[in-house]
Parts: C-alpha cells; structure tokens; sequence
C-alpha cells in the first residue's frame, strides 16, 4: 500500500513540475500574443515599450469632422475618448454602420509618429445592444469587449 | 395564469429533484427495493415536470402571453412562428430553463436504459443525477425564473436577439451544444456512482462509455454548428477565433475525446483506471464552466458578471462539483482497487497484462497525454484575461497566434497517433511488422501530399498535414479491407459478402474509424483554408466589373425588400457562367434597430467558396449603387461541414449494441 502511495504521489509530482514547465512556456508565448484594451488616455499613458509594439484594441468615439476617406481604400480619423485624442489610419473599410460620433474599436498598432496603424474597424455591436440615445455616452468597456462588427 | 401553472411545474421538479437524490442515496446505501422505487419514480417526476414547464413556455411564447416575464423579454408580434419556438433559448432565463429540460429528458432515457440492472450502481447514479438537478431547478425557480408575473402586461415584446433571427443555423446550433453540455451529466453521475459503489466492473463501463458518447456526438455537431453560423452570418470568413466562447465548448469536447480513448484501454487492460475516471470527471466539469462562461457575460468584463446574480451563484455550484469530485476520488478510489484484484477476471481479460511500445494502449497514453496539453494550453489562455483583469485591474484578450502556435503541432501528432493507433494490436507487436504495416500508409501520404503540391499548395506545414492525412486514411482503412480480403482469399466469398461478415463481426470499431474519417476532412479543410485563404476588398458601382481568382464578377446594383420582420437591403452579383449571389444587410426592429447584420452569400464548390460579404452598400444617386464588398477564396471550406456529419455516424453505429453470440467486452 505505502508503495502504491509511492507510487501515486510520485506521477503527481511529475504532473505538477509537467504543468508548471507548460505554463511557463504557455506564459512566455502569450506574453507576445496579448491584444490590449484601451483608450486613448491609456494607450498614451503606457509605457512605451508596450504601447509601440503590442497589438491594441484602441476604442473611443470617432471625432465628428475627424473622417477623411483616403487615397485608394485607406481611411483616417481620429478617436477620442473625452480626454485624449488618437489619429488613426485604417486600411481595412470600415462597416456600413460606421459613422462620425460613434463607437468604435479599432485594432492595430501605434507608431513612434504618433499615429495608430489599423487594419480592423469594429463598430460597437453586441448581443444585448441597446441604440445609444441623442447625447448618450459611449460606454467604453462594452465597446472594447463587444466590438465584432466586421473582422 | 400560465406564471402560476409554470412556477407550479417547476417547484414540482425541484422537489422531485429532492426526493430522488435522497431516495438515490438511501436506495444506493442501504440497498433498499423500496427506496430505489422511490428514487427511479421521482426521476422520472423531474424529467416530466421539467419538460412540462419547457412545453408550457414555448406555449406562452407561440401565444404571445406578454404576462409572463419571459416572453415580455423575447416575443414579439411580428416575429415568425419558427423564431418565436427558438426564442426558448433566446435569453438567459429560457436557456437555463430549456437547460432543465433537457436534463429531464437525459435523466428519463438514462434511468430507463439502465433498468433494473446494475443495482448496485444505478441508484447512486440517479442519487448524483438528481444533486445537480436540484441546482438546476433550483435557479429556475427563484434568480432565473422565467414565469416571473409582469403586472401590466404590454401588448407587444421587443423580439428575440436579431443574431437569432437572422439565419437558421442559429435554431440547430445552441440546442446541439446544449445537448452536449448538459449529457456530460450523465457519465458523470455514473462514474461518481462507481466511485460511490466502491467497485468498477467492465460491465458498468459500458453504460458509462456509451453515455459520454451521446453528448459528445451532440457537442461535436454542435461545435462545428457555431462554425457554420460564424462563418455564414458574421461576415469575416471564418468559422474559428478562438473565442472564449468557442474555446469553452472546445474544452469538453477535448477532454471527452481523451476519455472515450482511454476509456477502452480500461476496458481491455484494466489500466489508465483513475485517469479515465478524472477524465470523465473534467468533461462534466468544463460544460459547467463553459456553461457559466458563455452566460454569465463574465466576458464583456470580469466585474459586470456580478449584475447577473447566475454567474456568482454558479461559480459556486462549480466550486462544489469540482470539491465533490476531488473529495469522491481521494476517498473512494482506493476502495476500486480492493475490488480490482476480485474483478480482473473480467476487467482486462483479453491480455496477459504486458504492455509494449508498439502497442494500441501506449499510443492511446500518448493521445490522451496531447488531449490533455492542449486542454492545459486552450484553458490557459481562455482564463487568462480574466486573472488580469480581476487581479490586475488589467483589460486585454490572448490573440490567435498564441492559440495557434501550439493547435497546429498538436493537432498534427494526433492525426499522426490516429494513424498509428488503431494499427497496432494491443500488447505488443514486433517492430519488423509494424514498420511492414506502415509503409503503403506513407506512400498514400507521400502521393496526397505530391498531388496538392502540384496543384500549387507548397507551404511546408500543409504537405506535412497532408502527408499525415494520407497516412492515417489508408492506417485506418486498412484495418478494414485486410480483413476482407483475408476472408475473400481463404473462404473464396465475394468482396460483398466477405466486406458484410467483417463489418458485422466489429462494427463498433469500425465506427470508430468512421468518426476517424471525419476528424481528417475536417483536417484536410483546416490545413488547406488556414494555409491559403485569399481575400480583397472592392469597391464597385453599378454595372462595373471586378475579377477574382478566375471568376468575372459583375455588380448589378442593389436593391431594399421589405420582409415580415425586418428589411434587408441586397447586392447582386452576377459571376459569369456560374449565376447571382445575393449578399445583404438586414434591418430588424427592436433590441438592435439600426444596426445591420451582415448576412454573406456563399458560392460553395468541393474545391472552394467564393466568398461575398458586403461592407457597405449606398445608392448615392438613384438607381445608381455603390458596393464595398469583401471577397474571400475559401479553399475546401465545405469539408469542414461535412466533417460533424460523418463523425456522428461513426458515434451512432459504435452506438449499436454488439450482437449477443460474438460479444465481446468491448470491442470498439
């Protein structure tokens, strides 16, 4: 019996040092793989490091007057979130519900000259999505979870 | 009135639920006839209260009763008849009630199969059945309850989720998984009941492995459901994100199929006994976390969760399982292995208990040791986010790549161990024979992969997934035709008759083999779309023309139709020699007024889909359209489909009880 015991506790441990081993690795991967949720008041707080080579999840309100519809298929506009202000250039289209004034989500990366690089333009789009009243405030946090719009 | 009848119903099953876990219990443990009458009747009191108070909802709701809270959530006047039925499972609380039902439904056909035999077990089989009814009833009846009264009524709802509404998929995809999450119930209850018992005999195995091969039939066609429905409504081309919510009906699914795996190394060794029952354990275990990850809305934030009062309250019943588990095992395992010794007559009799390399249960080990790094890996990253957030105030997701970076070398060593097991015998084999074995395999690999070579498909990863794909096709096949021609060449039958003999002798096996089949087209697809997706945007007016890997597409114009529910604004496209497609934007009204869902139109080919997803769609002038439309070349997309198909047949003939004079303990 105290050997079955042996035994027993012996394959638990090498489970354990099995499942720690695979959780570093698993860790060091996902530590390049992390998409960031932020605003513009974040992502410009963020250090540097992070900020200029993570992928990020920009989201805020797309600045009325801010949208220029660029050369070729490229797009640009600036997202807010009250406070800070980001310029973003898409090069993917943006959804047919985009418009100024409204929430979005946009994913890509942020460059040293100040200008976030996008190839993805969600549109806040969520299961329980309620049409934001005249003058509602966006809600941040849903839009940055919920953005599906068009991937 | 219907609330009244409703609540009625469903305090009826809660309490049915009680008396059964009590009877189960004093049935299980006293070894009383009377009790386990008790217990066997109250189960089946639970399922028809259950599904009585399913049937009384979707009443209400075909009924526009706006009285009743749940359908002054979901109804809708203008809803049709069919999304009105769906609407069950529309919101939180019809899910969790149809959750119930569907739990009736296994507790009935799972105390019935089993009968009157296995008296020692049964009863605490329907004692741990009834325990997690009661939560479930529970829920239903007091945080959850759909038959709240509303007390000044309106005369018309909201509507279900536009999402629901928008595409048919959408009525077969929730009840599929559901039917696969809530089933894991059922092995559950009954490997606890062995543990319960104190005993593990082949004989109660059966019963155990054949309900795990239920749900997990239903989970696998539900999976690949979801990804029909991303693929065919959300616009993006793809039917797999790892999405939290993807991955947490992907964790049982990986757990079940390492339990069905080692499950028949038990069967036929008698080893892997403990590991097979944490296995089935685990997959009970994850439903109940995907469960409570895809309802709870822990997802849009860790902290808003709480504002539904599910999530806590089944955080806490997870908690209790996995204890329960935990506690069932440390105290109760031992107590399998007093019995062993007085068993293994019966568990493990077909071999002389040697085990070698080159042997079907070693390659079974290394299966279900891949299952479980994947399940580690998948469950690491889905869980992730959440620990940041809830510990480091931190927002974030785990992007692809991460998942992908180990899905792929994983997914190939088990398509690879698919090969290789089901060559081998149990035991042992010598290395000459099997390395004799394996050579025609390689070379139907080598040719497969020859072949999409020079059809231009050169990665380096997608040879190497179709090598293995030839390899494990004629591995497996060969399991099959040696022995007819065995048979053909010894008793001079025709390829026929001898083909009917070996089938009939093992067909559990062979259905096996057939949901084998199905995992590699699924494969095939993967490797192929993955590797060699293309896709560009376009803009385009009315009348001008675009070309696309071969094809010649014209844009026509758009137009906007007016249906019973919603409005929808359409693009056609003609494509020359092949006919129009339709793709478009559906407006409904309600919850989402004004929000379009993008619906896509589809050209689906053996080789490939073309692909039409509309960005936007304007009439600047009249009669004058502008598209902006996303086109994708889907590579062997339809394969994907077919795949589910072809893996529930193979579930449903290992389904087909072995005929009584060739049976043998197991022989799938």
């Amino acid at each position: 019996m105290s050997d079955m015991m042996k035994k027993r506790l012996l394959g638990l441990l090498a489970v354990i040092a099995a499942m720690c081993a695979l959780a570093w690795i698993a860790m060091g991967s996902m530590g390049d793989n992390l998409v960031y949720y932020w605003s513009p008041t974040e992502l410009l707080a963020a250090d540097n490091a992070k900020s200029h080579t993570a992928v990020v999840r920009l989201g805020g309100q797309v600045v009325p007057g801010s949208f220029h519809p660029g050369e070729g298929s490229g797009i640009s506009f600036d997202v807010s979130d009250g406070v800070n202000t980001v310029h973003v250039a898409s090069t993917g289209q943006p959804p047919q519900m985009f418009r100024e004034g409204i929430g979005v989500v946009v994913e890509g990366k942020y460059g040293d000259d100040g200008l976030f690089r996008s190839d993805k333009v969600m549109v806040k789009h969520s299961n329980e999505y309620e049409a934001p009243e005249e003058g509602d405030e966006v809600d941040f946090e849903k839009t940055l979870a919920n953005g599906d719009g068009s991937r | 009135m219907i609330s009244l009848l409703g609540r009625g119903l469903v305090l009826a099953a809660l309490f049915f639920a009680g008396t059964g876990c009590l009877a189960g219990f004093v049935a299980g443990s006293r070894r009383n006839q009377r009790a386990w009458e008790w217990a066997r009747n109250s189960a089946y009191g639970f399922a028809a209260s259950m599904i009585a108070a399913n049937l009384l909802m979707v009443y209400a709701l075909v009924t526009h009763d706006f009285s009743v809270s749940y359908v002054a959530e979901v109804g809708a006047l203008r809803t049709p008849l069919y999304f009105t039925i769906v609407s069950l499972w529309a919101s939180l609380n019809g899910s969790i009630l149809f959750w119930g039902g569907i739990l009736g439904i296994y507790t009935a056909l799972a105390v019935w199969s089993l009968g009157d035999r296995h008296r020692e077990y049964a009863p605490w089989a329907v004692h741990v059945l009834m325990g997690i009814a009661i939560f479930f009833a529970f829920l239903v009846a007091s945080i959850a309850n759909p038959f709240a009264p509303v007390l000044n009524p309106l005369s018309d709802g909201p509507g279900p989720n536009p999402l629901l509404q928008n595409h048919w998929l959408m009525a077969v995809h929730p009840p599929m998984l559901y039917l696969g999450y809530v089933g894991m119930s059922v092995p559950f209850s009954l490997i606890c009941a062995a543990l319960l018992a104190g005993r593990l005999e082949a004989g109660w195995m059966v019963p155990v492995r054949r309900w795990m091969l239920i749900p997990w039939m239903f989970l696998t066609v539900g999976i690949n459901l979801g990804g029909w429905w991303s693929y065919a409504v959300l616009g993006w081309g793809g039917a797999w994100a790892w999405d939290p919510v993807e991955n947490a009906s992907f964790l049982p699914w990986l757990t079940g199929t390492a339990f069905l795996h080692s499950a028949m190394v038990l069967q036929r060794t008698g080893k892997l006994r403990d590991w097979t029952l944490v296995l089935g354990m685990s997959t009970f275990l994850l439903t109940l976390l995907g469960t409570f990850m895809t309802r709870s809305g822990v997802f849009n934030s860790v902290h808003s969760f709480t504002q539904s009062n599910i999530g806590p309250v089944f955080l806490g019943f997870i908690g209790v399982i996995f204890t329960y588990s935990v506690v069932l095992l440390a105290l109760r395992s031992h107590k399998l292995d007093e019995e062993a010794t007085a068993t293994d007559q019966r568990i493990g009799q077909r071999t002389d208990g040697r085990s070698g390399i080159l042997s079907r249960e070693f390659m079974i080990l290394l299966q279900n040791a891949t299952f479980t790094v994947f399940t580690f890996m998948v469950l690491l990253g889905t869980t992730f986010p959440l620990l940041a957030e809830a510990l480091a105030e931190r927002r974030l997701s785990v992007g692809e790549p991460y998942f992908d970076m180990f899905a792929l070398p994983l997914g190939l060593t088990l398509v690879f161990l698919m090969g290789v097991g089901p060559a081998l015998p149990w035991g042992s084999q010598a290395p000459e024979a099997a390395v004799k074995h394996f050579i025609p395999g390689l070379v139907l690999g080598g040719v497969l992969a020859g072949i999409f070579g020079a059809l231009g498909y050169t990665k380096p990863m997608t040879l190497l997934a179709l090598f293995l794909i030839g390899f494990t096709l004629y591995s497996n096949l060969y399991e099959f035709i040696e022995p007819v021609r065995a048979r053909m060449r010894a008793r001079s039958e025709g390829p026929g008759v001898a083909a009917l003999k070996v089938w009939s002798k093992a067909h559990r096996r062979f259905g096996g083999h057939i949901a084998h089949y199905g995992v590699l087209m699924a494969v095939f697809s993967l490797a192929l779309t993955k590797g060699y997706r293309d896709e560009t945007e376009v803009v385009l007016n009315t009348g001008e023309v675009t070309q696309f890997h071969g094809f010649d597409i014209t844009f026509a114009g758009g137009r906007w139709t007016k249906e019973e529910h919603r409005d929808a604004v359409m693009a056609r496209f003609e494509v020359e020699g092949v006919g129009a497609f339709e793709p478009r934007l559906n407006y409904y009204a309600g919850k989402m007024g004004g929000n379009p869902i993008y619906t896509p139109a589809v050209y689906t080919m053996p080789t490939g889909d073309l692909y039409f997803s509309i960005l936007q769609l304007d009439e600047p002038s009249p009669g004058n359209w502008t598209v902006i439309v996303r086109l994708i070349d889907q590579p062997y997309q339809t394969w994907l489909w077919w795949s589910a198909p072809l893996m529930a047949l193979g579930t449903l003939i290992t389904l087909i009880p072995a005929r009584r004079q060739n049976r043998k303990p197991e022989a799938a």
